[in-house]
């Protein structure tokens, strides 16, 4: 493989239209590198969903994406407000999006599970007003 | 089931790549949440959904569906039919509601699948 192994995408936090740009091209890269479909199609879904809670919990930020020999390792990282209790904003239908968000279709708390079941790891570092930044790998 | 069969049993009609209506389509899901679409995985799928913006197609991309069905007289936007056409996802639009629309469906024969 002579493509360069890892990209980098600003995330724009401002535009829900073009929240998940940076996944598409991220699907269309690991499809030339001639990855499996359902490999790609895991790292497709964790890494929308991602840059989507990005868009619509924090500010936007950055992601960053690397092909290992054996894995595939995506991080998400914002300046937004932090994620207060993990725990409960891991499990399916919890969610804080308000009605507008809903009207968008996203808010049904069903985020962070999907996330977590198309990942082998998944690693999320948050602070109160900080930040957060999420890791996650798709073993090959 | 074609998508063919699809538009018609839904009095569809098609916005985006007519060219493919003969693919066919093994399974659906039906919402206007679009992570609940995202935990369904499955192959070949039609998405049927009330909620109409550009996530609607990249939530299909993503999942490697390859229809939409736009349900309750929603028209998508000139963008969000453009995007479809780049992406090679048929769009159709039905005057059916999604409870119709997915019963009439189903009833043919398309099934849906189990949550993983
Ligand atoms: N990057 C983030 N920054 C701050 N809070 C976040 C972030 N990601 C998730 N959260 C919080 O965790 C909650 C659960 O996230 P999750 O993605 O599971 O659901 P959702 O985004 O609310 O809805 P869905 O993903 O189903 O559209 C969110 O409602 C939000 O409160
Ligand atoms: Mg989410």
């Amino acid at each position: 493989m002579s493509a360069p192994l890892k990209l980098h995408f600003d995330i724009d936090g401002e535009n829900f239209t073009s929240a998940g740009e940076a996944s598409v091209k991220v699907k269309k890269w690991l499809r030339q590198l001639g990855l499996p479909q359902d490999i790609i199609r895991r790292v497709a879904i964790a890494m929308y969903e991602g840059e989507i809670n990005m868009v619509i919990h924090a500010s936007g930020g950055y992601a960053e994406v690397t092909v290992f020999p054996d894995r595939i390792e995506i991080i998400l990282c914002d300046k937004g407000p932090g994620i207060k209790d993990v725990e409960l904003a891991m499990q399916a239908g919890y969610s804080t999006a308000p009605e507008r968000i809903r009207s968008l279709g996203f808010g049904a708390g069903m985020g962070l599970p999907n996330m977590k079941a198309n990942s082998d790891t998944m690693k999320i570092n948050t602070e109160i007003g900080v930040g957060t930044t999420i890791t996650m790998t798709v073993n090959m | 089931m074609k998508i063919r069969e699809i538009a018609s049993l839904a009095g569809a009609e098609v916005l985006a790549c007519g060219e493919l209506l003969d693919t066919e389509v093994f399974s659906a899901c039906g919402s206007d949440m679009m992570s609940d679409v995202l935990a369904f995985v499955k192959d070949q799928g039609l998405l049927i959904t009330g909620l109409v913006n550009t996530q609607v197609v990249r939530t299909a991309e993503m999942m490697d569906m390859r229809a939409i069905l736009f349900v309750r007289n929603k028209r998508p936007t000139p963008e969000i039919i453009e995007l479809a056409e780049k992406c090679e996802i048929v769009v159709m639009a039905s005057p059916l509601r999604m409870f119709e629309a997915c019963g009439l469906i189903y009833e043919s024969g398309l099934k849906g699948t189990a949550l993983k």
